[in-house]
C-alpha cells in the first residue's frame, strides 16, 4: 500500500482525483456553504428568534418525533419482514422482495397523493377509519404514516444481508445447551442483529427528518397541527424571507451532520460486528 | 447513508437461506410463531407499500381510459415529461463520468483523507431536498449572490431549466460514486497492472479491463440515478417557480393538478411515474440476478456490499 504512494503504476491519479475535487466543490461544498454564509448575516439574536418561533418549534416537535416514531416502527416491522424474506419460503417471495424497494423508487409526489388517496376522509381506508374517530390525513398521524412509507426499506435493506450471513451452528449450539426459540433470538441473534439494526433505524430517521414530497399532500400543512419543518423553509421562501429560509435550513443541516456521523460510526461497527460475530466464510 | 440502497449482490446467497434454517428443529420456530410472523410482516408489506402503488393505477383509471389518454396526451403534461427527460439526460451522464472517476481515484490510489472524502461525497443523501433547492436560490436568485450580474446579462438559471438541471444533479450527485467505489476497492488493482505491464495504455486498461469488472455496479447506479432524477420533487419544487408548460416537471405537474382537484389527471400522469418505477425495480432485480450468477468476480462483488 504505501509502496504504490511512491511509485504508481496506474495513470489518471491527478485527473480523477482533481475532477472529483472540483466537480463536489462547483455542486455541493460551494452551494452548502452558501447556507452557513448567508446566516453569518443574521446576529446570534436574530438568528435564534427565527429559529425559536413557536410555529418552527411546533415543526420540530412534529418532524423529529414523527420521525422517532416512524423509525422505531420500521425497526420492528422491518426487522419482522427481513426475517420472513430469509428465513421463510412462501410464494410470491421474489416479488415482494423486489417491491420492498418501491420507496426508493417512487417519486415521492407519487407516494404523497396515493398516501392521501387512501387515508382522506371519503379514501380507501380513511372512510372505515373516520367513523372510529380516528383521523390520518390532515393530522400527526398522515405525517407518521408517510415516514413509515418512506422509511421501511432502510431497515430491511441493511437487516437482511447480516441475517443471510447468519450461521445455523450458533443457533443450534444455543438450542442443544437447552435455549428455547425466543431466548436463541433474544441472546444469540439480537445480538448480532443490533448494529445493522440500529444503522437502519438511523438511515429511517435521517430519511424522513427531510422527506417533503410524500409528506406534503397527506399532511395538509396545517400551522401548529401538521406542518413540518421542510416546509416552514418554503413557506419562508414563498414569502420571501431568504434569511428565515436559512436560519431553519442551518438547523436541519445541522441535525443531518450529527446523523451522518452517527450512521458513519455505527456502519463501522456493523461491518466489524459481521466480521467477528458470524460470516460463513470464516 | 446509502447503504440500503446499494447493490446487496446476494442472488445466490438468498436462495439457500430459507431451506437452510428451516431444516432442523434447533434453527426453526414453532409453526404458529412461523405463520404469525408471516401474517403480520405480510400484512403489513400489503398496507403500507402495495396498497399506495395499487392506488395509484386504480385513482388513475377511475375515469375511464379517455380520460386518462387526454391527461397525458395534454400540452403541458407533454412538455412535463419534454424537462423531465432533459434533466435526466443531463444529471445522469454528469454524475456517470464524475461516479467513475471518483471511484477510479478512491478505489486505485491511496491517499489521505479518503474517508473524509467518502463521507462528503455522502452529504447529498442526507440533505433535505428542499435545502437541496434553497442553495441554489441563494446562489442564484434575484436576491442571491449572483443574482443582481445574472441578471444585467441576462441569464436566468432560477425559476428556469438550468435551475432544475442543477438541483437534480445535486440530489443524484452519490448514487453511481456510491454503488462504485465498494466494488473497485473490492476488486483491487492487481487486473489493471497487468494489463498496464503488458504495454495496454490507460485507456485500453479502462475500457477492456475496468470497465468489463464494473458493468453491473455501473448500470445499477445509473438505474437509481435515473430514477431519481425523472421523480425528484422537493428540490426541484423549489427552484422551479411552477411555470406550466415551461418549468414544470412530470413530479410538479402531478402537484399542480391535484391542487387543482383534477384527480384522474393527477394519478393519470403519476401512474406514469409509477410504471418508470416498476421498470426501475424490474431492472434492478435483474440486475442483481445477473451480477450475482455465477460470474468469476461475483464473490468479491458479495464480498463488497458486506
Amino acid at each position: 500500500m504505501s509502496a504504490s504512494r511512491t511509485f504508481r503504476v496506474l495513470p489518471g491519479f491527478r485527473l480523477t482525483l482533481g475532477y472529483t475535487l472540483a466537480y463536489l466543490s462547483l455542486i455541493v461544498l460551494l452551494p452548502l456553504g452558501a447556507v452557513f454564509l448567508k446566516t453569518a448575516t443574521l446576529s446570534l439574536a436574530e438568528f435564534w428568534t427565527v429559529v425559536s418561533a413557536p410555529r418552527v418549534v411546533a415543526t420540530y416537535k412534529l418532524s423529529f418525533g414523527m420521525s422517532l416514531a416512524a423509525a422505531a416502527i420500521n425497526a420492528v416491522f422491518g426487522l419482522m419482514l427481513a426475517w420472513a424474506l430469509v428465513r421463510y419460503a412462501f410464494p410470491g417471495k421474489h416479488l415482494i422482495d423486489a417491491l420492498i424497494d418501491l420507496p426508493f423508487a417512487l417519486p415521492t409526489a407519487v407516494a404523497g397523493i396515493a398516501l392521501t388517496a387512501l387515508y382522506a376522509k371519503n379514501g380507501w381506508l380513511g372512510q372505515y377509519l373516520e367513523p372510529q374517530g380516528i383521523q390520518v390525513a390532515f393530522r400527526p398521524l398522515g405525517v407518521l404514516i408517510a415516514l413509515v412509507f418512506i422509511g421501511l426499506p432502510f431497515v430491511v435493506r441493511t437487516v437482511q444481508p447480516i441475517l443471510e450471513d447468519l450461521d445455523t451452528e450458533l443457533e443450534e449450539a444455543a438450542a442443544s445447551l437447552g435455549a428455547h426459540r425466543w431466548q436463541t433470538f433474544r441472546h444469540v441473534i439480537l445480538p448480532v442483529l443490533l448494529p445493522a439494526l440500529l444503522t437502519g433505524f438511523a438511515l429511517a430517521f435521517a430519511r424522513a427528518v427531510g422527506e417533503y414530497g410524500s409528506v406534503i399532500f397527506i399532511a395538509g400543512n396545517i400551522p401548529m397541527v401538521s406542518e413540518i419543518t421542510p416546509l416552514m423553509i418554503i413557506t419562508k421562501l414563498e414569502q420571501y424571507d431568504y434569511t428565515g429560509a436559512t436560519a431553519i435550513a442551518v438547523v436541519m443541516l445541522v441535525v443531518s451532520f450529527a446523523l451522518l456521523l452517527l450512521i458513519n460510526s455505527l456502519q463501522a461497527w456493523t461491518a466489524s460486528s459481521g466480521k467477528t460475530g458470524t460470516g460463513r466464510d470464516r | 447513508m446509502a447503504a440500503a440502497t446499494t447493490l446487496a449482490w446476494t442472488g445466490a446467497a438468498r436462495a439457500d437461506a430459507a431451506t437452510r434454517f428451516e431444516a432442523q428443529a434447533a434453527t426453526r420456530e414453532a409453526p404458529w410463531v412461523k405463520w404469525l410472523i408471516l401474517g403480520i410482516s405480510l400484512a403489513f408489506f400489503a398496507v403500507f407499500l402495495l396498497l399506495p402503488l395499487v392506488a395509484v393505477f386504480v385513482e388513475a383509471l377511475r375515469k375511464g381510459w379517455e380520460t386518462y389518454w387526454s391527461a397525458l396526451a395534454h400540452d403541458d403534461a407533454l412538455s412535463a415529461i419534454g424537462l423531465t427527460l432533459t434533466a435526466a439526460a443531463i444529471a445522469v451522464p454528469l454524475n456517470l463520468v464524475f461516479g467513475v472517476a471518483a471511484a477510479w481515484a478512491i478505489a486505485k490510489f491511496e491517499f489521505r483523507g479518503k474517508h473524509f472524502l467518502i463521507t462528503l461525497i455522502d452529504l447529498p443523501f442526507s440533505v433535505s431536498p428542499v435545502i437541496a433547492g434553497l442553495i441554489y436560490v441563494l446562489i442564484f436568485g434575484a436576491q442571491g449572490w449572483l443574482g443582481p450580474w445574472l441578471a444585467e446579462h441576462d441569464i436566468r438559471i432560477i425559476f428556469a431549466v438550468p435551475g432544475i438541471v442543477l438541483a437534480t444533479v445535486f440530489v443524484t450527485f452519490p448514487f453511481v460514486a456510491r454503488e462504485l467505489i465498494p466494488l473497485m476497492q473490492a476488486q483491487g488493482r492487481e487486473e489493471e497492472e497487468a494489463a498496464l505491464v503488458l504495454g495496454a495504455s490507460g485507456w485500453q486498461t479502462f475500457r477492456h479491463v475496468t470497465l468489463p469488472n464494473i458493468k453491473w455496479g455501473l448500470l445499477y447506479g445509473v438505474i437509481l440515478c435515473n430514477a431519481r432524477a425523472m421523480g425528484e420533487f422537493g428540490a426541484v419544487s423549489v427552484v422551479s417557480g411552477h411555470i406550466r408548460g415551461q418549468t414544470n416537471t412530470l413530479p410538479l405537474h402531478v402537484e399542480i393538478l391535484y391542487n387543482e382537484y383534477q384527480f384522474a389527471a393527477a394519478f393519470a400522469v403519476a401512474s406514469l411515474l409509477a410504471l418508470l418505477a416498476l421498470v426501475t425495480l424490474t431492472v434492478k432485480t435483474w440486475v442483481e440476478h445477473r451480477a450475482g450468477s455465477g460470474t468469476p468476480s461475483s464473490k468479491a462483488q458479495q464480498d463488497a456490499a458486506s
